[in-house]
């Protein structure tokens, strides 16, 4: 049963494990993650694997809306066929406006989005991919979390620190002209949700990961 | 500068970094001219280090002279040893080192002290023609996935816990298998696992770009133990489960950094359903699939060698005075000039 698909099938992003479809479904957009079988796994274990994860995202979805953290709606979860059916989020990527936004929103939206880094921790949550393609800014101004597909659930430091690292590093590649700014403004809100004293441990994580990644030039 | 060199000049290459010795001469056109090894065999258990650097002790006289007989090059025709610096074992990372720091200083010629990983990379290099690859790097003591950028060899994705080559070998000893010289640990699990047929569910760990072996390995000793599961779909399904979390995490940097190859290096490469499943990866994404020949996989000092060489010839050479060993030295933070890109 294939639970009404329309045949207007819109692929929107093709990713090393799961491809991200547009779709209708009972005349509502939606979007379709399909985690497509691998060639080099024997067949019960490719099974196993892509059920887990399809199990796993919704699973943490439902607990970062539960933290407070805008995530999208749930529609369908089909466990066996590996797909998920969730609520197409209107607006625009982040990625997309942050250069283009006047400094105070871009400040603003980079302290919220902090913010919600900073809840997702403090609820043993590590999101796995934060880039600001994976975060969706609404007509009414909140950031929607979307692709939970990396994440993991952890009360430790050094996940947290790796998650705020990825956010940085992204902020540097794709927006380099307001990269520290933006940052600063994204530890700031970190600190409003967790507090001073975790998020001065968390930002010495993340000096101590920046420095494994770099060397003295010459031997 | 170094002083120029031809094809006529000789790097001698020790490595001793674990249980093998191995002793090699290399041209520096990249001839492996000789490449020999003698492995310290436990009676029990696992590698003891002090242990294993006796036996490499015992057997270093004799490795050299068979490697310089076997090239039919003179020590005196040397003019650059190499040696293993690091990461591994310290009693036995010393042993090699001081052997090598004896012969550099009466040869009278420069030091090059060579990073063992990097060592795997490079001769998997040399030996398949591969440019720019994705390397997987598998065996008892490394797990790493890494690709070179801006002058290093950077790390995309490690073991968190023991290296694959570490949980096979440990499990193939808790279920009473007996490794033979020329058919280790690795082999004698393949072997079983063509023959298992049931699939047994086992942990499957990738965190992020990640792996942790750690579960697995209990869990599949715990399975033995309970009677309930023929050890050939064991050794089938540890290996299964293992080599998909490898080839997850390989295919996930080659789709990220889109390089035109993918290198299988290290002792578990010599695996064929490993191989296979990178093959796969491979040819999804375009790129050319190479794998390290059988004689170069495991540790040898051909790949010290020729590592010593590359480096050299970029400039580098290490002071005796700063030849200590590096038993932690990561992939990462090996300045790597030699290399394009």
């Amino acid at each position: 049963m294939r639970l009404g698909w329309r045949d207007k099938t819109v692929l929107m992003k093709k990713g090393a494990e799961a491809s991200l479809y547009l779709e209708e479904w009972h005349d509502r957009k939606v979007v379709m993650k399909r985690r497509l079988p691998k060639r080099y796994r024997i067949p019960e274990l490719d099974m196993m694997i892509r059920s887990q994860r399809t199990a796993h995202e919704p699973n943490i979805i439902h607990r970062a809306k539960e933290a407070g953290v805008p995530t999208p709606t749930i529609f369908m979860v089909d466990v066996a066929d590996a797909n998920i059916v969730m609520e197409f989020v209107e607006g625009k990527q982040v990625k997309e406006v942050l250069d283009t936004v006047s400094s105070e929103e871009r400040l603003r939206l980079s302290r919220l989005i902090g913010r919600m880094i900073g809840r997702l921790h403090r609820h043993g949550i590590i999101h796995g991919d934060l880039t600001t393609s994976n975060m969706i800014l609404t007509p009414h101004g909140r950031v929607v979390f979307v692709d939970f597909g990396l994440s993991e659930r952890s009360e430790e430091l050094e996940p947290m620190g790796v998650d705020l690292h990825l956010m940085k590093r992204a902020l540097h590649s794709t927006h380099y002209k307001h990269a520290k700014e933006c940052f600063k403004a994204v530890m700031e809100g970190y600190a409003e949700e967790v507090g001073q004293e975790e998020t001065k441990k968390v930002t010495t994580k993340i000096r101590e990961i920046e420095k494994r990644g770099r060397y003295v030039a010459e031997r | 500068m170094p002083a120029k060199h031809s094809e006529d000049s000789y790097c001698l290459g020790i490595e001793s970094t674990a249980d093998d010795f191995g002793a090699a001469v290399v041209s520096f056109d990249g001839r492996v001219l000789s490449n020999i090894n003698d492995t310290y065999m436990p009676k029990e258990g696992g590698i003891h280090p002090r242990e294993a650097a006796r036996h490499h002790a015992e057997v270093a006289e004799k490795v050299l002279a068979e490697a310089f007989e076997t090239a039919a090059v003179k020590p005196r025709h040397i003019s650059l040893v190499a040696f293993s610096q690091g990461p591994g074992l310290g009693p036995c990372l010393r042993t090699g080192a001081t052997a090598a720091r004896a012969l550099a200083s009466y040869l009278d010629v420069p030091l090059v002290g060579v990073n063992h990983c990097v060592g795997h990379i490079e001769i998997g290099k040399l030996a398949t023609g591969a440019r720019d690859p994705v390397t997987l790097y598998v065996s008892g003591g490394n797990t790493i996935v890494s690709a070179f950028e801006a002058g290093r060899y950077r790390v995309f994705g490690e073991t968190l816990d023991i290296a694959i080559g570490n949980c096979l070998d440990v499990f193939a000893r808790a279920v009473g298998l007996q490794q033979r010289r020329g058919a280790p640990f690795g082999a004698v699990v393949e072997e079983l696992a063509r023959e298992g047929k049931r699939f047994v569910s086992l942990p499957y760990t990738v965190k992020g770009m990640d792996l942790s072996f750690s579960g697995l390995l209990t869990a599949a000793v715990h399975a033995f133990q309970s009677g309930q599961y023929s050890l050939e779909d064991l050794c089938f399904s540890l290996q299964e489960v293992a080599f998909s979390m490898l080839t997850e995490v390989t295919e996930r940097a080659l789709a990220h950094t889109e390089k035109p190859e993918v290198l299988l290096t290290g002792g578990v490469a010599a695996n064929r359903r490993l191989q296979s499943m990178l093959a796969v990866i491979a040819e999804e994404h375009d790129a050319r699939f190479c794998v390290v020949p059988l004689r170069l996989a495991a540790d040898n000092g051909a790949m010290i060698a020729w590592t010593g060489i590359l480096a050299y010839r970029s400039g580098v050479s290490t002071p005796i005075e700063k030849s200590y060993v590096n038993v932690k030295w990561r992939l990462e933070d090996v300045y790597a000039p030699w290399v394009e890109g």
